[in-house]
């Protein structure tokens, strides 16, 4: 009943500074859930009674036989019913941190659903860990875990060559399975376009080789182990936000007009000054903004009005400038009737909106797509109805290559074009992972059909490598 | 938080040359998440107890909607049982921000005989019924709380956007999915959405940003001395409704609390953290979870948060 305050030798130095997301896919049984488990563990995450509620359950069910021993998936197995099943049904999310910084892991599960899961995990993740079973090496749900990765511009790909103690930590068998993971991210452009970076790594997650230290018992792997890597890669953001464009979702229009918080004015905000006060609110969702910027406002229906940046504030404060995933409130020269739904981009840097849209659609709903259906399109701050004109054909994930197809089932990929009822300012996928990005929504109950990805009109000119 | 628009105002540091901290991104994505809540349903409430994650909550609804006043009431489910010291923060809270405050009593549906008292004398499962009474009484179609990600096993899978159907149930195995930071709300009539703004925040994350905003939390939160006995490998406060058995001895400690709930389930830690740095420090280097060490309620089985929420708790 005592916390024990026993103190980290030096506190300041402990500080975890920046947050990186990543996910991890593999097949059912690639040991996804135990390294999760491993990472958790070895980086000291999982406190003393989530350890022993563990550990009794472990024992209750025999695990590890006469030698016993720690089931650390059922760390992460939060439903009663994966606990008793020994599987994962669903996304689960964890947290832990290390000196360097704080990491938020979406464990997602590998059997039915699961290009549901992985684009789900994916969609948000700076990083992927991909697990294969060193005795089994590149299966085609390997591939197909790739080229989903592959889709989503995924900014790191690292793939964890598991059960290595089970080769007895075989190099040849290792150098193997890196060969085919390298072959199979050429085929693909990953790693290679500039984009991305593919790593492969020799793990054990049930003893720990690789997984947070460096094993003797793989002397030939020179390369760090895996959290090495997820400590010092670049978040996505990191490495894009001074590449790309200025791109700003209006969320709401903050204007008081004289209804101003009582906490702020008493602590002596002057009243008077913020009488006529009009900002925009939203999270920046790409790129970077300064004070005295030339922006478009992007306003479905109208020509792009172009105005300066007079302001960036954020709670009182207010910036010189911000940057991507920053949530500010943004003040314009021009008065503009500007309001949710609309976007604000660097001057001279987008396209005209469209209204005809061409995308990839990972399709997650057991309700099929069929060719003249009715749908929402739910576009960065904005939702418009449309309709899908035809489907363009299926992915075969395997052999990447476009079948023909007039519908989508639970999990397929495929391409459709659409026709919105109101243009929007559409980006391609490739080059803009948030404007590039939308779902599909069920106008009847609401629930979520697809995840889009803008992609250019076959027929406009497309770098061939993304062309899957 | 005082500036002028037109003179000296106050910069902070380039956002471009140095990388956001893992606290500024979680603020942003937090408030993001409110904004679009706010912008996409009619008539938001925020869950609001006086506990440090409603506190923090609030604190960053304050943020996003300034220098506006934040334009959704707060809701209490009160079990009867809080911590005077708790009610009256609520209460001096609500005012200073010019809050509508709607209350939901757990007491009131046990004097009416909709709730039967618990043999064990809990009353946290309770709150389900005045909650979801107060949500549909009132017609709330989102209703923010701060539960977080990291303090259950089931509340790791629970989406940010979280749809109840018209019994407030959560159906962990029919979730939406959530991809980028696109958020799906909608919902048919009868149907709500809780929101959980701060799902991807820790426990230490919550106490280095109360640190950094210098946020006001309830007293007990940091080191006093309490009369208090021991029950259930925790020390319970004597108080009103806490009352030793035979058996149990009353001493006097210094513990602080890590968790205000109700005062017949939640117990307290000893502690000598007196200020929120030391908070910081102990929570850093604690070797226990939250719930485990304080919450009575959550150890009754390994599903039993899962069990709660599929029935339409927090
Ligand atoms: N020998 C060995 N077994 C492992 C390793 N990793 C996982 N396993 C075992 O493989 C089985 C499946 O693991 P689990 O984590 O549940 O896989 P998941 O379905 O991908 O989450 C379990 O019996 C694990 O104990 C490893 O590195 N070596
Ligand atoms: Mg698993």
């Amino acid at each position: 009943m005592t916390t024990e305050a026993v103190l980290p030798a030096d506190l300041e130095t402990a500080l975890p500074t920046t947050l990186f997301r990543f996910a991890t896919a593999g097949s059912v049984d690639d040991g996804k859930s135990t390294l999760v488990g491993r990472l958790l563990h070895d980086s000291k995450a999982i406190l003393a009674d989530q350890l022993d509620a563990v550990a009794r359950t472990s024992a209750d069910r025999g695990f590890g036989g006469e030698k016993g021993g720690i089931d650390l998936a059922l760390l992460t197995d939060g439903l009663r019913a994966e606990r008793e099943q020994g599987i994962t049904i669903d996304v689960a999310y964890r947290y832990f941190a290390t000196d360097q910084r704080s990491f938020i892991l979406a464990d997602c599960p590998g059997h039915v659903q699961y290009t549901k899961n992985t684009v789900t995990g994916a969609s948000t993740a700076d990083a992927v860990v991909v697990l294969i079973d060193a005795r089994k090496g590149v299966l085609e749900q390997t591939r197909r875990h790739l080229s989903v990765l592959q889709l989503l511009r995924v900014a790191h790909v690292i793939v964890a060559v598991n059960k290595i103690d089970l080769v007895d930590f075989s190099e040849p068998v290792f150098r193997g399975i890196e060969a085919d993971v390298q072959q199979v991210g050429r085929e693909l452009g990953l790693g290679s376009d500039g984009i991305s970076d593919l790593l492969v790594i020799p793990v054990s997650a049930l003893d720990g080789d690789n997984v947070v230290e460096r094993s003797a018992r793989t002397p030939w792997y020179t390369g760090p182990a895996l959290l090495e890597v997820l400590e010092t890669l670049p978040a996505a953001d990191e490495l894009e936000s001074h590449l790309e464009s200025f791109r700003f979702p209006v969320q709401l229009v903050v204007r008081p007009q004289g209804a101003l918080a009582p906490d702020a004015v008493a602590a002596g905000l002057d009243a008077e000054a913020y009488r006529d006060y009009r900002a925009y609110a939203g999270q920046i969702t790409e790129g970077s903004v300064k004070v005295g910027d030339q922006v478009s406002v992007l306003t479905p229906g109208q020509s792009p009005r172009t105005t300066t940046v007079v302001g960036i504030d954020f709670a009182g404060a207010s910036m010189e400038e911000a940057a991507a995933p920053q949530s500010v409130a943004i003040r314009l020269a021009d008065e503009f009737d500007v309001a949710r739904g609309d976007t604000i981009a660097a001057a001279g840097t987008v396209r005209e909106a469209s209204a005809d849209l061409y995308a990839a659609l990972c399709w997650l709903s057991p309700k099929p797509l069929r060719e003249g259906a009715k749908v929402l399109v739910k576009h960065g701050t904005r939702t418009v109805q449309a309709m899908v004109r035809s489907v363009a054909g299926k992915l075969d994930l395997a052999t990447f290559k476009l079948e023909g197809a007039s519908s989508l089932e639970l999990n397929d990929i495929g391409h459709a074009q659409l026709r919105l009822a109101a243009p929007l300012p559409l980006e391609n996928y490739l080059h803009h992972r948030r404007t590039g990005a939308f779902l599909v929504i069920d106008p009847l109950d609401g629930n979520t059909l697809a995840a889009g990805l803008v992609k250019d009109h076959p027929g406009d000119h497309e770098d061939e490598r993304y062309s899957i | 938080m005082s500036t002028s628009l037109t003179e000296e105002t106050q910069v902070t540091e380039s956002a471009i040359s140095t990388r956001l901290s893992s606290l500024d991104t979680l603020e942003s994505e937090a408030i993001h998440i409110i904004r679009e809540v706010v912008a996409e349903f009619e008539k938001p409430a925020l869950l609001f107890s006086g506990g440090k994650d409603s506190v923090v909550m609030l604190h960053l609804a304050t943020k996003a909607f300034w220098p506006g006043k934040v334009p959704f009431p707060v809701l209490h489910v009160d079990t009867g049982h809080n911590f005077p010291e708790v009610i009256d923060f609520r209460d001096r809270t609500v005012e200073r921000l010019g809050l509508k405050l709607v209350v939901g009593s757990v007491q009131e549906f046990i004097d009416r005989g909709e709730l039967a008292e618990r043999a064990d004398g809990t009353r946290n499962p309770l709150q389900t019924v005045p909650l979801l009474d107060a949500i549909q009484s009132n017609k709330f179609d989102a209703v923010f709380g701060g539960g977080r990600r990291d303090e259950d096993k089931a509340r790791a899978k629970e989406r940010i956007l979280s749809l109840r159907d018209e019994f407030g149930q959560w159906d962990p195995r029919n979730q939406r999915p959530e991809l980028w930071n696109l958020y799906n709300g909608r919902h048919t009539v009868g149907q709500h959405v809780r929101a959980f703004p701060i799902s991807n925040w820790t426990e230490l994350d919550i106490w280095r940003y109360i640190e950094r905003e210098n946020i006001e939390l309830p007293g007990l939160y940091y080191a006093h001395e309490r009369e208090v006995f021991a029950r259930d490998g925790m020390w319970r406060a004597v108080g009103e409704v806490s009352q030793p058995r035979e058996g149990e001895d009353v001493i006097t400690k210094t513990v602080r609390y890590r968790t205000v709930g109700d005062m017949s389930c939640t117990g307290a830690v000893e502690s000598n953290a007196y200020t929120v740095s030391d908070v910081v420090v102990e929570v850093a280097a604690s070797t226990l979870t939250e719930r485990g060490a304080t919450r009575a309620d959550d150890r009754i089985s390994e599903a039993a948060m899962e069990d709660r929420k599929k029935d339409g708790y927090f």
